[in-house]
């Protein structure tokens, strides 16, 4: 146990409950010194009670949280100065300039003003933002926005830094953007803990953990997660996907099948194949334009996991 | 000095800054409520609607009604109606009281000294009839003793009024009118500074660094003194030139009071704003908890002496009760510190002890 004391992040068997609503119930995992970790679900799955328990800003019913090898609940002003935390929601002043609430942030963690100057002036090389320096935060744009909040995190330069759904609402030129610095953040050694809610960001992370309901279905690298889902897919593509989900699910079809947007995602079992699913879809007289084997993606295994666990 | 606090500070002050129509209403509002109720506020009656009824209309009834008429005290507004409409005329609102001079006033006068003129008046406002009561008596006093100095009367009271020789209600008002101009603006000023942080999630975002929660709330308490005392000193100024209520005492104590006084509003407001959960909660929780009580229970129109003995201990830990003898007591008296340190050591305490419930009831988490 020695050796994962020293991960910047412990978690172990974590429950949280509001009331009577069990928000986390028995999450265990690790977050290993510089790699971007996921934690990936959908809204209400438990992520941002994870985050600020992490943070210190809530506290565990019970399991153990440790931050740098330290347990959270008994070391509260340690986690705080030494961590980097960007809330969900956009929490910088928007009547401060760029330069005033980078500055106000500077000051909060203590962070001497040479030391200071020198930190802005990396920060925007960083984030572009050099030019807004004198614009209200509240007049950038969206993708600026949590630029500006992700470089007044950074003035203190902590080394582990939690960010809970930072490219939410945001365009994707931003979003992809905004990936790019944290996979630099990474590469100089920062330890990152990351939620979305959305799948096609899981392949930038170093690991993922997918999350539902309070609990963590599945927890691997990208890659090792697509193996998880070893059956032969089918992309049942027609006009109006829709239909064609909803004639399935009148049919009473015993596998999986999940609307995307250009058609149905379509498996059940390992046996299945191209055949079989002819068949069906013609038994019950189901109209599609083409059906073709695809690669199943992050989202495909999440549904199964989701499904099995919800039965 | 503290950087982290300074820098809070700086940030509260920008936030002032950058909302020029708050900051508009912060500045002209005092001004505003001290023009309406400097005017408005007011225990001398002036031009109360009379009717009268002279059924003698005799060189003496006319004498009489001569005198009346000539102050402005009454406004003549009906004249010589029928008795069946007395009491429609009152309770029209026509007039507020009636003056009927009997048809035998002269002839009584001159023969027996001794007779009666009837005054009816409205006692719906007891307050007001008083009033009108004793102007008439005044007036009729006055008529005696011009026209048959007979009466011997053993002695006289000769009252010396001192600190407003003039009986001026507005000496009284003004003072306690900026006491309860300063909290209300104090306490409203703060009431949302926490609690919109709390709303924006940007305490989500500062909880989680080395800031103690101290530093958060003495931070937001003296910019907004600053603000208080600028307001303070535009109404006492509107207050001494305006409606010239004298400063007697020192000014700078006067002033060092006041500054005193604010910060025990704003702790007030402060700890308001960090028991609540929405601005707007926090803004009607300051406006109730405190306008009522410092209006009715501080002294402001009421005496404290004259209130039952628990409503004076209540308004002992009303901070307008102890800042409105202290200006009362400077504007008006001129008196000094040294009759003063009581009321000034009950403002801070209250101040100190507010703000350590402040300070203790500050949620450091999230926790619901």
């Amino acid at each position: 146990m020695a050796e994962s004391n020293t991960n910047p992040i412990l978690i172990n068997n974590l429950q949280k409950s509001y009331g009577a609503v069990r928000a986390v119930r028995g999450v265990s995992f690790e977050v290993q010194e510089g790699e971007i970790f996921g934690l990936i679900g959908p809204d209400g799955a438990g992520k941002t009670t994870i985050i600020r328990i992490v943070v210190s800003l809530l506290a565990a019913d019970s399991g153990e949280v440790l931050f740098k090898g330290r347990s959270v609940g008994e070391h509260i002003q340690f986690v705080r100065t030494n961590v980097g935390y960007m809330p969900q929601r956009f929490s910088l002043y928007q009547d401060l300039t760029v330069r005033e609430n980078l500055d106000f942030f500077g000051d909060l963690f203590k962070v001497p003003l040479d030391v200071q100057r020198q930190r802005r002036e990396e920060l925007y090389a960083f984030s572009k933002l050099g030019p807004f320096e004198n614009r209200r935060a509240g007049q950038l744009s969206g993708g600026m926005k949590q630029k500006l909040a992700l470089s007044c995190m950074l003035m203190h330069e902590p080394d582990v830094i939690l960010l809970d759904e930072p490219t939410y609402g945001v365009d994707p030129v931003s979003r992809s953007e905004f990936w790019d610095i944290l996979k630099k953040l990474a590469e100089r050694g920062t330890t990152i803990l990351v939620t979305t809610a959305y799948m096609d960001e899981a392949h930038l992370c170093d690991r993922v953990g997918l999350m539902f309901d309070g609990q963590l279905l599945a927890l691997d690298t990208p890659s090792a997660l697509l193996k998880q889902f070893d059956k032969p897919l089918f992309l049942v593509e027609s006009s109006r996907p829709h239909e064609t989900y909803t004639a399935l699910k009148n049919a009473d079809f015993k596998g999986e099948y999940n609307l995307f947007g250009n058609g149905v995602h379509i498996s059940a079992g390992k046996d299945f194949s191209r055949n079989k699913l002819i068949k069906l879809l013609e038994e019950n007289r189901i109209e599609y334009k083409s059906i073709r084997p695809v690669q199943p993606g992050l989202e495909d295994l999440f549904l199964e996991l989701q499904r099995t666990a919800a039965s | 000095m503290n950087h982290v606090l300074l820098s809070i500070m700086r940030k509260e002050f920008r936030h002032i800054r950058r909302d020029p129509q708050t900051l508009a209403i912060i500045l002209a509002w005092p001004v505003i409520m001290l023009f309406l109720f400097g005017y408005a506020i007011t225990m001398e009656m002036r031009q109360i609607d009379t009717a009268i009824v002279d059924l003698d209309h005799s060189p003496q009834s006319r004498a009489f009604i001569e005198r009346v008429t000539s102050t402005d005290f009454f406004n003549v507004t009906a004249v010589d109606i029928p008795y069946n409409e007395y009491e429609k005329v009152l309770m029209e609102r026509k007039a507020r009281c009636i003056l009927v001079i009997p048809q035998d006033f002269a002839r009584k006068l001159q023969k027996n000294p001794r007779t009666k003129i009837q005054l009816i008046i409205d006692a719906s406002d007891p307050n007001a009839a008083n009033y009108i009561s004793k102007y008439f008596s005044q007036i009729a006093a006055q008529y005696n003793f011009a026209h048959n100095r007979i009466d011997f009367i053993p002695f006289t009271m000769e009252s010396r009024l001192l600190f407003n020789p003039d009986l001026k209600s507005q000496y009284f008002f003004v003072p306690g009118l900026i006491a309860v101009i300063l909290l209300l603006i104090s306490a409203l000023l703060t009431s949302i500074a926490i609690v919109r942080e709390k709303e924006l999630g940007t305490m989500e975002q500062i909880l989680v660094s080395p800031v103690r929660h101290y530093q958060i709330i003495i931070g937001k308490a003296i910019p907004y003194t600053v603000i208080g005392f600028i307001d303070a000193i535009i109404i006492l100024a509107v207050g001494h030139f305006w409606f010239k209520v004298p400063i007697e005492g020192g000014l700078l104590l006067l002033l060092g009071t006041m500054i005193i006084y604010i910060f025990t509003g704003l702790s007030f407001g402060l700890l308001v704003s960090t028991i609540t959960t929405s601005q707007r909660v926090a803004m009607m929780a300051a406006l109730v908890s405190t306008i009522l009580p410092t209006i009715m229970l501080s002294g402001f129109i009421f005496p404290v002496d004259s209130m039952p003995v628990i409503f004076q201990y209540v308004s002992k830990i009303i901070p307008a009760t102890h800042f409105l003898e202290i200006i009362r007591g400077i504007m008006l008296k001129g008196v000094g510190f040294g009759e003063l340190k009581t009321q000034i050591g009950y403002l801070a305490l209250i101040a100190f002890v507010l703000n350590a419930i402040s300070i203790r009831k500050f949620k450091t988490n999230l926790e619901p």
